[in-house]
């Protein structure tokens, strides 16, 4: 079976580029030109610089003892939280700017849930002396604070989206009605595996840094390039499948996509997109989102920014259900005891996210001494406010 | 041949089309708005099927969608309160919506439901012109429904030509590189490339859409193409005399004689 995106943008039935005719040229132009342009010699030389001396890769494989012993598995941590701006979305956005500049674009523009995906953009921005737009819903940007501060040290305009469930959704919506008025001179740098071909392949390449260097990384310390499992959260799929993607064909490794389960699945207050949601289209691809009989989106809920998303990319929709990947998901208490539990146990204060893909170390029935490996997506700085609200003893 | 056809068969300018949502501003609004619109004159409608995430709309459309869907205006619903329409109103119709709620509701039964309530044409700007070739071409023209594609400046003459070419009904030619309700200014750049539409001589006629608010953007758009399609100041209006719907859509319209 294939799990690559096929020549017309899908994975199995899911994908595609589901646009309106005013999106038309810029889509097109990609969809026929994203290869070259990335495969390009002088394209790699530049990001693969930026990723080294910039971003600070390859992040490390940490093998984490305590938690080993406490779980009976040999658990490495994929550092991505030592990315420079603190999370894995920094790999998409060095590569998207660099591809913004051959496109000779000028202006930026992106959405953001969490603000690490607006940080990132803002960040490659600044390096690259271009106007930088972020939408951002009104929820959010009272969650993730800091984040917004950030992005505007950083030279960003921070747009709040006010519409729907003021969150992720609402900002890929604004960020789209953007380009749709202004498509000669900007780019929409996506943050995650969605919206229409070839954007979620294009991510996928750029974060597929992740699964590469741990290959090579484990091949290191144990003498084998495949794990027996990887966990990853997901909230659109993008580190993820930059965590998967070079074991997709790799048949005795396990994967593992935790995704949101909010209060829990049955609450009404979840984002746990396979398990509530069905297929249909929205944001230009075909996929699994969560939405109501008569195909109005539902709103998602998680206490992380990042995985309140009502859908997945379309990679993840057709991980699912090819069987390819597991699917499991954790609440948002479960995802707070994990942060709490590595803190002590490793001294890493993980992103609310990436605690999601931790929680489900307890719930993985793998044979004792199992490699496993944990995508680490970011830190958690920018949920202090929250873990000092939650974690009331502090 | 269905009524968009013969209405451009009939009538080659100065056509006016109106856009509304279904379910806006109150739930059972639409065969009222219909039946005066037909009544002042208008010469075809687009029924807005209401969507969550109208990412090509501006805000006034978006707050439309909201408050339909929150009125409870849902496909089914739309097509019950459409049963018996073309007892009262004789005017080409046209569905207009994003592509996922006909999807849930099953694409060929929607086809077949819209077409037993005399809807003459559909227009879903995010399904994409390949899908719509391989898999619903063969269903449109055994209805005699139009399927109806957008083109904007940003199209190319070769992509234009094949929408054309593929095209039953007409072509709508969205004014600037803008969502709905967005603010053109009708200067130049506009007239360059309706005149550009214009001279391709399509076997299509054209119809302008997004920004014509009033009757001077009306003429402008009527100047160049078969006449013009207007939404958002419409919507505007019937909100803002929601109390007495009948004689609002006939001011409106009133104002483009
Ligand atoms: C640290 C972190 N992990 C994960 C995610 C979820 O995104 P994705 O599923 O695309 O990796 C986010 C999104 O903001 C994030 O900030």
């Amino acid at each position: 079976m294939a799990f690559q995106v096929d020549k017309r943008g899908f994975y199995g039935p899911y994908g595609g580029a589901y646009i309106p005719e005013m999106l038309h040229q810029n889509i097109d132009y990609l969809q026929r030109n994203y290869l070259e342009i990335i495969n390009s010699e002088d394209f790699i030389k530049e990001m693969d610089a930026l990723l080294k001396d910039y971003i600070g890769r390859p992040t490390p494989l940490y093998f984490a003892k305590r938690l080993s012993q406490k779980y009976g598995y040999k658990i490495y941590l994929k550092r991505e939280d030592l990315c420079h701006t603190g999370a894995h979305k920094v790999n998409n956005t060095i590569g998207q700017i660099l591809l913004a500049k051959r496109l000779g674009k000028t202006r930026i523009i992106a959405e953001t849930g969490a603000g690490q995906h607006g940080v990132a953009t803002a960040t490659v921005c600044a390096l690259m002396d271009m106007k930088c737009i972020v939408y951002m819903g009104e929820v959010d940007i009272e969650r993730q604070a800091p984040n917004v501060k950030r992005m505007r040290m950083l030279g960003a305009e921070v747009r709040p989206a006010t519409s729907g469930s003021k969150t992720l959704k609402d900002a890929t919506n604004e960020a789209m009605r953007d380009w749709i008025s202004h498509p000669d001179d900007t780019h929409y740098i996506i943050g995650s595996v969605v919206g229409p071909h070839p954007f979620p392949d294009m991510v996928a390449r750029f974060q597929s840094i992740i699964s590469k260097e741990i290959r090579w990384q484990l091949q290191e310390k144990e003498g084998r390039e495949n794990p027996d499992y990887v966990i990853a959260c997901v909230g659109g799929g993008s580190n993820a499948a930059g965590a998967f993607y070079h074991f997709l064909d790799e048949k005795d490794v396990h994967l593992v996509a935790v995704e949101a389960a909010g209060h829990g699945v049955n609450s009404g207050m979840s984002a746990a997109t396979t398990i509530l949601g069905k297929p249909g289209v929205l944001h230009g691809s075909k996929t699994l989102f969560m939405q109501t009989l008569d195909g109005q989106v539902v709103e998602p809920h998680s206490i992380s920014a990042g995985l309140d998303y009502p859908g997945i990319g379309p990679i993840h929709a057709w991980l699912f259900e090819s069987g390819r990947a597991q699917f499991m998901s954790a609440t948002d208490q479960e995802a707070l005891d994990s942060v709490m539990e590595l803190s002590r146990l490793e001294g890493i204060i993980p992103a609310l996210e990436s605690a999601h893909a931790l929680a489900k170390l307890k719930e993985l029935n793998a044979p004792s001494d199992s490699i496993v490996i944990v995508n680490l997506s970011g830190r958690g700085d920018k949920d202090l406010d929250t873990y000092i609200r939650e974690f009331k003893n502090l | 041949m269905n009524r968009i056809q013969k209405l451009f068969l009939d009538k080659k300018e100065n056509v006016l089309s109106i856009f509304i949502t279904a379910g806006f501003p109150y739930l059972d609004s639409l065969p009222q708005i219909l039946i005066a619109l037909e009544a002042a004159g208008v010469d075809m409608v687009e029924i807005g099927i209401p969507f969550s995430d109208p990412t090509a709309d501006g805000p006034a459309i978006q707050h439309s969608n909201n408050v339909a869907i929150k009125n409870g205006m849902t496909i089914p619903y739309l097509f019950s309160q459409l049963k018996d329409i073309r007892k009262k109103v004789s005017i080409p119709l046209v569905l207009m919506g994003y592509l996922n709620p006909p999807m849930q509701y099953g694409f060929d039964r929607f086809i077949d439901d819209a077409v037993a309530c005399g809807i003459d044409g559909i227009i879903l700007p995010d399904l994409p012109m390949e899908e719509y070739l391989d898999s619903y071409q063969e269903k449109f023209k055994s209805k005699n429904l139009s399927n109806i594609f957008l083109i904007t400046p940003q199209t190319s003459e070769q992509r234009i030509q094949w929408i054309d070419k593929e095209s039953e009904g007409f072509i709508y030619v969205v004014s600037t590189n803008t969502i709905t309700g967005g603010k053109v200014d009708f200067e130049d750049n506009q007239k360059d490339y309706f005149s550009k539409v214009r001279n391709l001589q399509l076997k299509n006629p054209a119809l302008v859409g997004f920004g014509i608010r009033d009757k001077s953007t009306f003429n402008i758009a009527a100047k160049y193409l078969q006449g013009a399609i207007i939404g958002t100041a419409f919507i505007k209006h019937i909100e803002a005399h929601s109390n007495r719907i009948e004689e609002a859509v006939k001011e409106f319209i009133e104002t483009f004689n």
